[in-house]
């Protein structure tokens, strides 16, 4: 099983070692290009994580779109479910890692997480921009073929079902990203989002957006469901933070908010606790 | 409700539950049982498996269960993936919490773990009831595999002998649990790939899933009552890492990387 000569393949990574210690890298290049030596001061952010996905810088079209796009997605705003779990970490004092590892796990899931953008990838994949395949797959949305860790989706992935009429931050970010450049799905999401609305009976959300844009970004299902995970987190840090310094005592604890659908005990017993 | 859409403001502030409650100073309900007076003689198998099913269960069935967390436990080998993690916690001086967190959250793997777990007790499940329907086992066995090229439960990574079988089985013949329908399929199912020359023999997994299945598991019922039980392997690995030099859990020197990317460029050689 191991011969001490076992390497790890990367089309990613190569370093050189230094002279004097072959556990520390003298240099590192990402996709040939010498990280440290070179492109550091010269690419931005945004360029380097193109670079680490698809190992070519992006032209300034697609960088400005991914730039664009991870604006849009750096703070999902002190609602969102994700946020919401890594603000229950700074509260009560967790660890700043804890509360990232909240923020990545409810913002993981069927609903506005990084599992319904790979889902979302997975139908722009087969139905293209081909309206009547989509109203195919809205009026018979597949089934798993099998039972899995994650549980069957519950509504048409990219739309909100807990929604009303696409919320205006939703259509600010598809009208600017459908305006930069010619990107296709993004267009063509834009011009007939009214249409997949009806069909869905639901609004566009976020995610649908973020995923029309990784589409057409040229990143694979995978991809996207991992990018999507790590551009959303600023934001959850940040809250988790802020309200780490106002602690619990200012946050909400829904103290009478639980109900009880049980026997007459626990219904009495609720009873004095919200007496108290 | 009428529709989902009427949820947000029928759910505002508003959680009715059958579940359970703190009620501060005074008592905690765990679903319908108080956990002060209805647990004193009840073990943590019990708690957890009333906890997920909702049903006390008997004791050979948390016994049994106290014992698939036993033998399946992640060993305490950093190795293996999951506990893997754990020691690079632990050598990076990171907190116990968060290895077994992360490590836990690691065990929902495709080729070992939580993935194989559920996806192969459907199928026992499954394919069980299509046989007391008449199905012929060899078609569906065959038809399944055609279908997703492998048989969750069945072959194991590394090597193929899986140790755990007989302890287990020792263990359900002990209890007398072991004379049910989905364990005597796991059997069946082996002789059907053997005689196919598929080299596939059944792991621990279909052998846990079937056990459960017997005693009316679901999946996904089987998936949340063992989520937890690699945890007994992961610590000691996060343990062993701290207790040595920070830093040197499976150093892995420059040299480690077999590069097989782009050549060596330079930026102003790209067009901007």
């Amino acid at each position: 099983m191991t011969d001490g000569q076992e390497t790890i393949k990367s089309s990613i990574w190569f370093e050189e070692a230094e002279a004097d210690n072959p556990y520390a890298a003298a240099s590192c290049y990402c996709s040939g290009y010498d990280v440290y030596g070179d492109l550091l001061g010269k690419v931005s952010w945004v360029q380097y994580l193109y670079l680490l996905f698809k190992l070519d810088l992006p032209d300034p079209q697609h960088a400005r779109l991914l730039e664009t796009l991870a604006v849009a997605l750096a703070n999902p705003g002190i609602r969102d479910h994700s946020v919401r779990a890594a603000m229950n970490a700074g509260v009560a004092g967790s660890t700043k890692a804890s509360a990232l590892m909240a923020a990545v796990a409810v913002g993981a899931g069927n609903l506005g997480g990084g599992r319904e953008v790979y889902l979302c990838l997975d139908l722009w994949h087969h139905l293209g921009s081909d309206m009547e395949k989509w109203q195919h797959a809205i009026s018979q949305p597949s089934q798993d073929e099998r039972i899995d860790v994650w549980l069957p989706m519950e509504h048409f992935p990219g739309f909100d079902p807990n929604g009303v009429t696409c919320p205006r931050p939703v259509v600010q970010t598809l009208a600017l990203l459908a305006d930069i450049g010619s990107y296709q799905p993004l267009i063509w999401l834009r011009d007939h989002r009214s249409e997949l609305e009806a069909a869905t009976g639901y609004p566009l959300s976020m995610a649908g957006v973020a995923a029309a844009a990784f589409h057409a970004l040229g990143f694979s299902s995978e991809q996207a469901e991992m990018l999507y995970l790590l551009l959303r987190l600023p934001g959850a840090a940040a809250h988790a933070l802020e309200q780490e310094q106002h602690g619990w005592r200012q946050y909400p604890f829904f103290g009478t908010a639980l109900k009880p659908m049980a026997d007459a005990d626990y219904q009495s017993l609720m009873k004095t606790t919200e007496a108290k | 409700m009428e529709s989902t859409r009427n949820s947000l403001a029928y759910f505002d502030n508003h959680w009715p539950t059958n579940k359970g409650a703190w009620f501060p100073g005074e008592a905690v309900r765990y679903r319908e049982m108080s956990l002060f007076d209805d647990f004193r003689d009840k073990s943590w198998m019990d708690l957890l498996i009333y906890g997920i099913r909702g049903t006390m269960p008997q004791p050979e069935v948390s016994r049994l269960m106290e014992q698939i967390w036993i033998i399946c436990t992640s060993y305490p080998d950093p190795r293996l993936w999951n506990n893997r993690v754990a020691a690079l916690a632990g050598t990076t001086r990171s907190t116990g919490a968060l290895a077994l967190g992360v490590a836990t959250a690691v065990s929902e793997a495709s080729i070992y773990g939580r993935r194989p777990d559920i996806i192969g007790c459907e199928f026992l499940i499954s394919t069980c009831d299509q046989v007391a329907a008449g199905g012929e086992l060899d078609v569906i066995v065959m038809e399944y595999l055609k279908k997703h090229r492998s048989i969750p439960g069945f072959g194991r990574p590394i090597i193929s002998r899986d140790e755990r079988i007989e302890p287990l089985l020792a263990v359900a013949r002990e209890l007398e649990l072991d004379r049910g329908d989905h364990l005597a399929l796991v059997k069946r199912i082996e002789d059907v790939l053997d005689r196919k020359r598929m080299r596939m023999k059944a792991n621990i997994s279909s052998y846990c899933a079937a056990l459960l299945a017997d005693l009316g598991f679901s999946p996904r019922e089987f998936y949340n009552t063992v989520l937890l039980s690699f945890t007994g392997g992961i610590m000691p690995c996060y343990l062993d890492a701290v207790e040595k030099p920070e830093g040197v859990f499976f150093p892995l020197s420059c040299s480690k990387i077999q590069y097989q990317g782009a050549g060596i460029r330079r930026l102003e050689n790209v067009k901007k």
